[in-house]
């Protein structure tokens, strides 16, 4: 979990081009959207090639976003749980 | 400044018609133009629908009179634009100052695309005449040069209020004396790349578009151009045939709240249909219809929804979404309802909101869902709302 | 007509952003590309912003930004810009991974920012701004639609002040396609010596330039503008020559009036022969001074030439890098500026001293 936490977290940075964000200044359970990091409707969009790109998980009701895209924890659990079902 | 600018003539080509007539037939069928994906050459062909004019390139390029090898915006904006001026019947065109205002999102992207996919795989490769007229203002100055018109071209891009803004400028230059007559309206052909943009944002519709339904699920792309012929009153006097309306009211404003997203309150379109009113001197109550931005899309209805509670409340004119027929032609939309909004007061028509089942909750009015007819449209309100915060909004008045 | 041209904010391939001095030190090119000297961004936008903006869009809000601040308006009441190619980066972006993924995969970003009107909108949405917003693409009338859309709202009292800003970018596929067309040199030049190598083809330049318009003077004003006018494809030379005097007595100025006229040679023959004709017929006892040398060939330098005329006559010297003979003692009090892209967009703006 830890691993696939540090790795969302280059993997956002890098979609979102967070130019002067580093991964440890993200916090696992930090909210991401708004007063957190200050993510948008848009970035929610970037998040949902990135979850299909990196994880072949497809995200397909656009409404499901707010709760997957909580905080960098939410994302993981959620991508661990649907790759479970994958297999 | 104090001219009234009357409109002397309309041309549309749209998904549900060639010309005017055309679409008016359809709306008083109730026929919509969406439809599966035949002419647009995409990965998305029966996945998601779209409201296509129903030609192939060669078809348009003969009814317009143009080779079949351009932009395929530029042959719809010269069908339409064509149609207007005929339409108005000025005899002495060469002895006034002319213009041509017209408006598109994306220029002459349809052949850059082709462009691209060979470009991209050798920089030397790809055909150089498929990105000459790659620019919006190519595609306008393609149609000004077949129409004769040299006084003023322009060209205005601002996303699907574009051709609205088109329209307003072209009444400001008729009022400062600038210009005698103008064309003016938009053109936009659907594209991959305008298809692929919108399907990126998740707000296509993959079934046919329900604007202003509490289960909307987006929008369907559309196609088309629609121009209005806008004159001063001088010249209007001297024409043999009776102008269609007046435009009285015009007003252009910015929701400042995000890129694409409507703020909650719409609070840009608000100002864009108060300010119009401000503009023709008008009160709501004088409005008797509203064509709709209505574009199918949860944000823009509940904003645009919101800004007409606002500014109606408790007494709503007769309004409706004709994108439910034609799909939304975003730099087109503008001109093509305004063509429609001065043919409901001129046939005293009012078109139904199609697929209309369960009215949204939050609002406390309805779209109208069927045609009406012979109703006296004293004054017609028409709404163009965009990406960029870009909200304009015209008013429409019966002579 | 008079209307204040209150405040500047310019980005070009030469210095001309921020605290420096008018063109003192000229920037050498070698080569048949300028490219715009870019500020340090993080003091002007919030990084919060920034992240999303492609290159064009940082340009035109920043040189937006420094030209409201100098004008000393927080928030104008029109933002109208011009662009003839629009956000080329970002629409090269999304076209590219369109064809490469087969329409798959793609996100958004690209394309919301890829609209022409993305820089207009951007500036809007960080003034908070609800007023008026426009957004012209009209090739080599990008400019100056713009300036006429913000002239008349002006003269209709619909805005005390606005902004009006042009923004066009070279990107590599854009210079590379417009090379193939033939626009530029096939070979190196320096951009010092564009005009004593007058051949085929031009240098490219881009620019993000921006004005502060306002209806009433103030004590900090560059010039007054007094005139604008376009004129599409003219037929002939006469028909070029019977625009400018019109123009002329429509402003009822005599050619002997102009201290300065600004024209828009570019070192490209063809273009140049407008140029050759007028300096030999209403311009041939003028002061003449080019620019295109200075910021490069692109269908909206007619700003650049604005922001040298207001900076001409606000510190009241012509900068030696003009190569400008016999101007020295005389005040530069009216300047003419003729622009012409591709001898189908033409247009003339007559600027003056306050």
């Amino acid at each position: 979990m830890d691993k696939l936490m540090s790795d969302l977290k280059t993997q956002i940075i890098a979609q979102l081009n967070m130019q002067d964000v580093k991964p440890e200044d993200i916090g696992d359970d930090q909210p991401l959207f708004v007063d957190g990091l200050g993510l948008d409707s848009i970035d929610a969009l970037e998040l949902i090639v990135l979850l299909q790109q990196h994880y072949k998980i497809k995200l397909s009701n656009a409404e499901d976003g707010p709760k997957v895209f909580q905080s960098v924890r939410t994302i993981a659990e959620y991508i661990t749980a649907h790759q479970n079902q994958a297999a | 400044m104090s001219t009234t600018v009357f409109i002397v003539g309309v041309g549309a080509i749209s998904a549900i018609g060639d010309n005017v007539a055309g679409c008016l037939a359809s709306f008083k069928k109730g026929k919509a133009g969406i439809g599966d994906m035949v002419y647009l050459d995409s990965a998305y062909k029966n996945k998601i629908p779209v409201a296509e004019v129903k030609h192939t390139n060669e078809q348009l390029a003969a009814l317009a009179g143009m080779s079949p090898k351009i932009s395929r915006t530029a042959l719809l904006s010269s069908i339409a634009a064509k149609e207007a001026m005929d339409d108005a019947g000025i005899s002495n065109m060469d002895a006034l100052r002319t213009g041509f205002i017209s408006a598109n999102t994306v220029g002459g992207m349809d052949k850059t695309e082709n462009f691209f996919s060979e470009f991209l795989s050798n920089p030397g490769k790809g055909k150089l005449r498929n990105v000459v007229n790659h620019e919006c203002g190519s595609v306008t100055e393609l149609v000004a040069d077949q129409l004769g018109i040299k006084n003023y071209v322009s060209t205005i891009s601002t996303a699907c209020s574009s051709s609205a803004n088109a329209i307003f400028l072209a009444a400001r230059m008729i009022r400062h004396n600038m210009l005698d007559v103008v064309i003016a309206g938009g053109a936009d052909a659907i594209t991959k790349f305008t298809l692929n943009g919108f399907n990126t944002l998740m707000i296509l519709d993959s079934d046919y578009c329900k604007p202003f339904d509490e289960n909307r699920k987006g929008l369907n792309l559309g196609e088309g151009a629609g121009y209005v012929v806008l004159v001063s009153e001088k010249i209007a006097k001297t024409l043999p045939k009776k102008a269609y309306c007046t435009l009285s009211g015009y007003c252009n404003a910015n929701d400042a709240y995000h890129q694409t997203a409507s703020s909650p309150d719409g609070i840009g379109s608000y100002l864009a249909m108060d300010g119009a009113l401000k503009k023709s001197g008008l009160l709501p109550s004088d409005i008797d219809y509203i064509n709709l931005h209505g574009t199918g899309t949860q944000n823009n209805d509940i904003a645009e929804g919101t800004a007409i509670k606002r500014l109606f409340d408790p007494h709503y004119p007769k309004m409706s979404s004709t994108k439910t027929f034609t799909g939304h032609t975003l730099g087109a939309c503008g001109g093509l309802e305004a063509v429609f909004s001065a043919m409901a007061i001129h046939h005293k028509i009012i078109y139904p909101n199609l697929r209309l089942q369960t009215p949204m909750k939050e609002l406390p009015f309805v779209p109208e869902t069927v045609l009406g007819e012979n109703i006296t449209v004293r004054h017609a309100l028409s709404n163009s709302f965009g990406f960029g915060g870009n909200c304009s909004s015209l008013i429409f008045s019966k002579l | 007509m008079k209307m204040y041209i209150r405040g500047t904010g310019n980005i070009s391939p030469q210095k001309t952003f921020g605290d420096v001095p008018f063109l003192e030190e000229p920037v050498l090119y070698n080569g048949i590309r300028l490219t715009c000297i870019e500020p340090d961004y993080k003091d002007i936008i919030d990084p919060k912003m920034i992240r999303r903006m492609s290159r064009i869009i940082r340009m035109g809000v920043a040189a937006a930004n420094a030209c409201l601040q100098e004008a000393a308006i927080p928030v104008p009441d029109a933002i109208i810009t011009g662009t003839a190619y629009g956000c080329l980066q970002d629409t090269d972006l999304f076209l590219t991974k369109m064809v490469e993924q087969k329409e798959e995969l793609l996100t958004p970003t690209a394309f919301i920012q890829s609209t022409h009107n993305t820089i207009g909108a951007q500036i809007g949405l960080l003034l908070k701004s609800h007023n008026y917003n426009n957004a012209f693409v009209h090739r080599g009338f990008s400019f100056e639609s713009a300036l006429l859309d913000g002239i008349m709202l002006l003269m209709e009292n619909d805005a005390s002040n606005v902004l009006v800003g042009a923004i066009d970018e070279i990107t590599d596929n854009s210079h590379a396609i417009l090379k193939r067309f033939g626009l530029y040199r096939t070979a190196a030049v320096s951009n010092m010596d564009l005009y004593s190598t007058v051949s085929r083809g031009t240098i490219a330049g881009e620019g993000a330039t921006f004005f502060l318009l306002a209806k009433e003077p103030s004590s900090h004003d560059y010039a007054q503008l007094n005139g604008l006018a376009t004129f599409y494809k003219p037929k002939d030379h006469a028909e070029t020559e019977q625009h400018i005097v019109n123009f002329l007595a429509t402003h009822s100025v005599h050619i002997s009036d102009i201290d300065l006229v600004i024209i828009g040679r570019n070192g490209n023959a063809k273009d140049d022969a407008v140029y050759d004709r007028l300096t030999q017929t209403i311009f041939n006892t003028s002061i003449l001074a080019n620019y295109k040398n200075l910021c490069g060939e692109y269908p909206t330098a007619a700003a650049f030439a604005l922001w040298l005329a207001a900076g001409i006559i606000k510190n009241g010297i012509v900068p030696a890098v003009l190569n400008v003979s016999n101007t020295t003692g005389k005040t530069m009090k009216k300047i003419l500026i003729h622009n012409h892209y591709q001898d189908t967009h033409h247009s003339l703006l007559l600027v003056s001293a306050c």
